[in-house]
């Protein structure tokens, strides 16, 4: 053995030999404290042993308003769904996070296990989804594929007119000099999806597009291989994005995804089996 | 030092002593050094030397099968099998204070897994913590309780991982502090921390008794009672085995000093999770996890569904249900069940109670009324739903008034779900609330639940919620 190599260890063997706390010091922060001495301080929480009571009111209501009714079903097992998503999944496109209601269930099944399983990035999402079994996925996804509810009516685009002529140049048509088909080849003419796996475009917050294809754009974002969207995005600029996010964003929505079809889709596109 | 001889005449004296008290020191510190090093080489040498106690001589379908249902309950893949990715080809980072850890591939790939491994090699790693090429492991790999694993039981679970997928991945290097990089420093820990086959032990309350009174017995009445301790012992070792080596529960569940080392593993005194920001509480104390004044049944039914009236399994342990104990057999959740039930009971001085302030409790109450009573009740007593428990009740929830409030808090900020199993596959859920609440609305909501309904922990700071992962 060299003899630079026994140096450092030289150090830290004088540090425990010694006993010293000079580097040990350093991990006091991350050192665990003692549990020991103070596990619980819930040992005299026993009822009739709290005469000298906590401060806090013993009932706390709701207001006004009588408590949510609780039914034995899947639309209560995604109650906690609903605070970013709205109610039944029917998030407007003023907020970020995007509607569930009426996406293809196979669409939102690829989703939910790709957040399960690292494909897409979204800590809070993971941690919600990090034991759950297909099985439940699978039910999930169609809980919420299946509701039929309205969209309210879109904002703005905010986009000139020459912006929205290339926009829905990109979105019609596409860019065959980049490879890049039309929106509407794959996601239907009225962009509405196709089950049982595209998604449809309209009734999304422009924040969430802008972040979905910048997302695929560089890699954050995968779908099951071949990952066509990736192609997608890539070939994309960060202006055509914005405004064709816009554009989609300001469609009125409210059309039913197509029904699956037989007829090959211009990209190969992995994840699309029932 | 004693190199040093005091003298009274010179002025010069009290210089020169000081000098040679420091050059004293500069020879005697590394010295020292020196030879603990040489100790704790030594004695890796000495036990790199030792006979490996005589393995499986052939590969059965049994051997195979007994190792993937030890692979599970160790849960090889908790930390072997990254999320999406290959199973068992390693590559998941582990947080500890000291650095990053990255697990090995224990595929069979020749070059990056453990091809080339025989079962000697595997049952020195399980044993001794060294890798085949004679590397120190570090102890984020739980060989620190695996050592107490039996060599049938490492060969089985070598056999089973023979036969899984080979794929060819190479961790990415551990990324250490210094001096935790180098392998004497290593040395010097085992030195200090690990002893192979050193299982850890407590008294198992009651049986021995039981099992001695009853044997010299003559009528067959007491022959069965003595047949009965007999099995009531035989599960009792076996729960010990698992919870202590091969279910490796000390590992979170059992406090750490500052160099990451367990003190007092079979105590299971509740410790820190990695750096994951949550705790593991103690499965010694009644009010924090102990389990001593549940029925066995209970238990081995939570073990197995990580759900049960009393509790769900929530953060880390949901993972280590859903990836583990869900596979266990009835038999073996009975004995862990009869082990932890039997843990010496501890207690703990309850902090005087100081009530929060009015103001923090009044925010709590309007935090409360908006986002908590429609599952958790006026009461804080749960909601059910068709006659089963749907919410958990907050009232006397002891993840509610654990004395640190991290899994409380770590619950309101990122909400979950307790993991689907066999026994539960439906679970309902919490949401995330940091994506709608202040830092200080959170403090307010915990506390007022920490201190509402006869609960009487503390209260919760801002400062605590804003220290969360």
């Amino acid at each position: 053995m060299k003899i630079s190599r026994f140096v450092p260890g030289v150090l830290i063997a004088a540090v425990l030999g010694q006993g010293l706390s000079a580097a040990s010091a350093a991990f006091a922060q991350a050192a665990p404290p003692s549990t020991a001495s103070s596990a619980s301080g819930a040992s005299a929480s026993l009822p009739g042993a709290t005469t000298a009571a906590p401060a806090a009111a013993p009932s706390i209501d709701a207001g006004a308003r009588p408590l949510r009714p609780l039914t034995n079903d899947i639309a209560e097992r995604v109650q906690a769904c609903t605070l970013c998503h709205g109610a039944q999944g029917r998030a407007t496109p003023q907020g970020y996070f995007p509607r569930l209601a009426g996406k293809p269930s196979g669409y939102l099944y690829n989703q939910l296990q790709s957040f399960r399983d690292g494909r897409r990035h979204h800590a809070l999402m993971a941690g919600l989804l990090r034991n759950m079994s297909d099985d439940y996925l699978r039910e999930i996804a169609g809980y919420f594929a299946a509701l039929d509810v309205p969209y309210p009516a879109p904002g703005p685009s905010g986009l000139s007119g020459e912006q929205q002529a290339r926009a829905e140049r990109l979105i019609t048509q596409g860019d065959p000099s980049r490879k890049v088909p039309a929106c509407t080849a794959c996601h239907g003419p009225a962009m509405a999806g196709r089950a049982p796996a595209i998604p449809g475009l309209l009734g999304l917050p422009r924040d969430y597009l802008v972040g979905q294809l910048g997302a695929w754009r560089n890699g954050l974002r995968r779908a099951h291989a071949p990952d066509c969207m990736a192609d997608v995005a890539q070939a994309l600029s960060t202006d055509d994005i914005a405004v064709v996010a816009s554009w989609l964003a300001a469609r009125p929505a409210g059309a039913h995804p197509e029904p699956p079809s037989g007829v090959p889709l211009p990209v190969d596109c992995g994840g699309l089996a029932p | 030092m004693s190199g040093a001889p005091m003298s009274m005449t010179s002025g010069a004296a009290p210089m020169r002593t000081f000098v040679r008290l420091l050059v004293g020191i500069a020879i005697a510190l590394p010295l020292m050094a020196l030879l603990l090093l040489a100790g704790a080489w030594g004695r890796e040498f000495w036990l790199s030397g030792r006979p490996a106690v005589p393995g499986a001589t052939e590969t059965t379908p049994a051997l195979i099968a007994r190792g993937a249902y030890l692979a599970r309950v160790a849960n090889c893949a908790g930390c072997h099998s990254p999320r999406g990715g290959a199973p068992l080809a390693g590559g998941l980072a582990l947080g500890t204070p000291f650095g990053t850890l990255f697990s090995s591939n224990l595929t069979p790939d020749p070059e990056t897994g453990i091809g080339r491994w025989t079962a000697d090699d595997f049952w020195r790693a399980m044993h001794h913590g060294r890798s085949r090429d004679g590397r120190l492991l570090y102890p984020a790999f739980p060989y620190t309780s695996y050592t107490a694993m039996t060599r049938e039981d490492a060969d089985a679970i070598f056999a089973w991982l023979r036969q899984q997928p080979a794929v060819t991945r190479t961790a990415p290097p551990h990324q250490l502090g210094w001096p935790y990089r180098w392998q004497s420093a290593l040395a010097v820990w085992r030195l200090m921390y690990f002893t192979p086959g050193d299982a850890p032990s407590h008294e198992e309350p009651g049986t021995d008794r039981a099992a001695t009174q009853a044997s010299p017995a003559q009528t067959a009445q007491a022959a069965q009672a003595a047949q009965t301790a007999q099995t009531a012992q035989t599960a009792l070792a076996r729960g010990r085995y698992l919870v202590q080596a091969v279910g490796h529960c000390a590992e979170c569940h059992a406090p750490r000093n500052r160099l990451g080392a367990l003190r007092d593993a079979a105590g299971l005194r509740g410790g820190w999770v990695g750096v994951q920001g949550w705790i593991a509480p103690s499965l010694a104390d009644p009010h924090a996890a102990g389990v001593q004044d549940w029925s066995e049944a209970e238990v081995s039914a939570w073990l197995r569904s990580g759900w049960s009236e009393r509790g769900a399994a929530l953060g880390p342990m949901a993972d280590v249900v859903a990836e583990s104990l869900r596979y266990l057999t009835d038999a073996d959740a009975q004995a862990m069940a009869s082990y932890l039930r039997g843990l010496p009971r501890e207690g703990s001085d309850a902090a005087e109670f100081k009530p929060a302030s009015p103001a923090q409790l009044d925010l709590g109450r309007q935090v409360y009324a908006r986002y908590c009573v429609d599952c958790h009740g006026e009461q804080g007593q749960g909601r059910r739903i068709d006659g089963q428990p749907a919410y958990p009740a907050l009232a006397g929830n002891r993840a509610v008034t654990l004395a640190a409030p991290q899994n409380l808090l770590q619950m309101l900020a990122d909400g979950g779900y307790s993991p689907t199993t066999p026994a539960h596959p439906r679970p309902y859920g919490m949401p995330p609330l940091r994506q709608v609440l202040t830092a200080a609305e959170m403090a307010a909501v915990a506390t007022l639940v920490r201190q509402s309904w006869g609960n009487r922990a503390s209260a919760v700071t801002e400062q605590e919620v804003l220290r969360l992962k």
